[in-house]
C-alpha cells in the first residue's frame, strides 16, 4: 500500500562479498534487528531506502486531501479532531523520513525526488475528497488499510524502520475510529446525510484494495522482500484480511459494499469478492489519477512559499552563533 | 553536500523518576527550534516532562564490527551476578 512495490524486475545483484552476505542473512532469519552501522547489502539498502521513503511520502503527500477540509469540517468536535489527525500524518512523515536517512540518503534528496516526480507515493491520495463523508471513508478505510499494512512491519527487519511502525501503529487507530464515526453519524442521520455516506464508500472501496499493491503473481519483489522480513505478508493476503474485517463494519451501520461479487464463501473461510480493476491502477501509479498534478502543485508550492521561514531559521541561528561568539 | 539542517537526537523523560529515553530525530537550525520540533514531533500525546535534544555529531558510538572485543569479555564473568553462588535455601535474608 503506502509501500507498493512498484520496481518490476527483481534485482538481487550478488557483487557482495558472499561470507558477509551469508552471516547478513542469517541473522535476519533469525528475526534479529539490523541497525544502520551494520553490514547490509546494497540491494536491501537500495530497497529498504525506496520502501521507507515512498512510505514516508505517502504520509505528507495524505495529509492534502484531508487538509482541504479542515476548515469546512461541520463542527468544532470535527475540525479539533481532524487538525490532530492531519498533524499525526506529518508526525508520521518525519519519523519515517528520520529511518529513511539514516540509510545514507539526505532528506533533501528525498523531498526532491517527490517533487520532481521521481519518487512515488501511495496511489489512493491521488483521488479527490468531493464531500465530507469523503473524511469518515479515508479514515475508516485508508486509514484501515494503513493499519493492516503498518502492524506486521513493526517487527520489520531494519531497526529504525520498526521503531517508526511502532510509534505509527499507536497513533493509527484513533484516526481510523474517527473516520467510522463520522461514517456511523453520517449513516443514521437524514437520507440525504446517509446517501453522501454511501456515495464516499463507493468511491473508496475500490482505491482502497488497490492500496495494498498488484496482485501476488504481479508482484516479482514479494519473496526477496519477505526473505529479508521488509514484508511479512502478501499483497493479497493483506487484501483478503482488509475485506474480512471491514465488510461486516459496514453492516454495521447500514452501508454496502460496491461489489455485486461480494460474498461470504464458508469453505475458505473468508469472503470472495470481484476483480479488481489494475488498469485504472496502473493509470494512477503512472501519474494519470484524477488529481495527481494537483498535490505535486500543492506540494510544490507548499515547499517554496514557506522557503523564507526556512532561510529566517537559519539566519536568525547564524547570526545567534556569531553573536555568542563574539 | 546537503543543505538539510543539522540533526539532533531526541530524549524524552516520561514522567518524574525515570530517565530520558531515545526516541528519534529532528533536522533544526538550532538548539531552540530543535526543541520545538521535537515537542511537536515526539510528545503531542503526553508521552513526557522534559526533553533533551543532541546534536546528532556529537554522538560517538562503538562500531558494531568490534562488538565481540567490546563486549564478550563479560560472557564469562557470570561471577559477577548473584545467582552464581550457592547459599542454603535455610539462610535467610541474603
Ligand atoms: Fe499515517
Ligand atoms: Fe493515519
Amino acid at each position: 500500500m503506502y509501500t507498493t512495490e512498484m520496481q518490476k524486475t527483481a534485482q538481487v545483484v550478488s557483487a557482495e562479498d558472499p561470507e558477509k552476505l551469508a552471516a547478513f542473512e542469517a541473522r535476519v532469519a533469525a528475526d534479529e534487528f539490523i541497525e544502520p552501522k551494520d553490514w547490509m547489502p546494497e540491494a536491501y539498502r537500495r530497497t529498504l531506502t525506496r520502501q521507507i521513503s515512498q512510505h514516508a511520502h505517502s504520509e505528507i503527500v495524505g495529509m492534502l486531501p484531508e487538509g482541504n477540509w479542515i476548515t469546512r469540517a461541520p463542527s468544532l468536535r470535527r475540525k479539533a479532531i481532524l487538525l490532530a489527525k492531519v498533524q499525526d500524518e506529518a508526525g508520521h512523515g518525519l519519523y519515517l523520513y528520520s529511518a529513511a536517512e539514516t540509510l545514507g540518503t539526505s532528506r533533501e534528496e528525498m523531498i526532491e525526488a517527490l517533487h520532481s516526480g521521481k519518487a512515488k507515493y501511495s496511489t489512493i491520495f491521488n483521488y479527490p475528497t468531493l464531500i465530507w463523508a469523503d473524511i469518515g471513508a479515508i479514515g475508516w478505510l485508508v486509514d484501515g488499510a494503513a493499519i493492516m499494512n503498518q502492524v506486521p512491519l513493526q517487527r520489520t527487519s531494519y531497526g529504525p524502520y520498526a521503531r517508526a511502525m511502532v510509534r505509527v501503529c499507536k497513533e493509527e487507530s484513533f484516526h481510523q475510529r474517527q473516520g467510522y464515526e463520522i461514517m456511523m453519524h453520517l449513516a443514521a442521520g437524514t437520507p440525504e446525510q446517509k446517501r453522501m455516506a454511501q456515495d464516499a464508500l463507493d468511491r473508496w472501496w475500490w482505491p482502497s484494495l488497490m492500496m495494498f499493491g498488484p496482485t501476488d503473481d504481479n508482484s516479482p519483489n514479494t519473496a526477496q522482500s519477505m526473505r529479508w522480513r521488509i514484508k511479512r505478508d502478501t499483497n493479497d493476503e493483506l487484501r483478503q484480511k482488509f475485506v474480512d474485517i471491514t465488510k461486516p463494519q459496514a453492516d454495521a451501520i447500514g452501508l454496502t459494499v460496491p461489489d455485486p461479487d461480494l460474498r461470504w464463501n464458508e469453505e475458505k473461510g473468508g469472503h470472495d469478492f470481484g476483480a479488481v480493476d489494475w488498469e485504472e491502477f496502473y493509470a494512477v501509479v503512472r501519474g494519470e489519477g484524477p488529481v495527481a498534478r494537483e498535490r505535486m502543485k500543492a506540494r510544490r508550492e507548499a515547499w517554496e512559499s514557506n522557503a523564507w521561514v526556512r532561510e529566517a531559521a537559519v539566519a536568525h541561528a547564524e547570526k545567534r552563533a556569531a553573536r555568542e561568539a563574539a | 553536500m546537503s543543505k538539510d539542517w543539522p540533526l539532533w537526537e531526541v530524549f524524552v523523560r516520561a514522567k518524574g523518576g525515570m530517565s530520558h529515553r531515545h526516541v528519534g530525530s529532528v533536522h533544526a537550525p538550532d538548539a531552540e527550534i530543535a526543541l520545538r520540533h521535537a515537542r511537536d514531533t515526539y510528545t503531542r500525546r503526553m508521552e513526557g516532562v522534559s526533553l533533551w535534544v543532541v546534536p546528532s555529531a556529537q554522538i560517538v558510538a562503538s562500531d558494531p564490527a568490534d562488538d565481540g572485543p567490546m563486549f564478550e569479555p563479560a560472557e564469562d564473568k557470570i561471577y559477577r551476578h548473584p545467582t552464581f553462588y550457592d547459599i542454603p535455601d535455610d539462610v535467610k535474608h541474603i
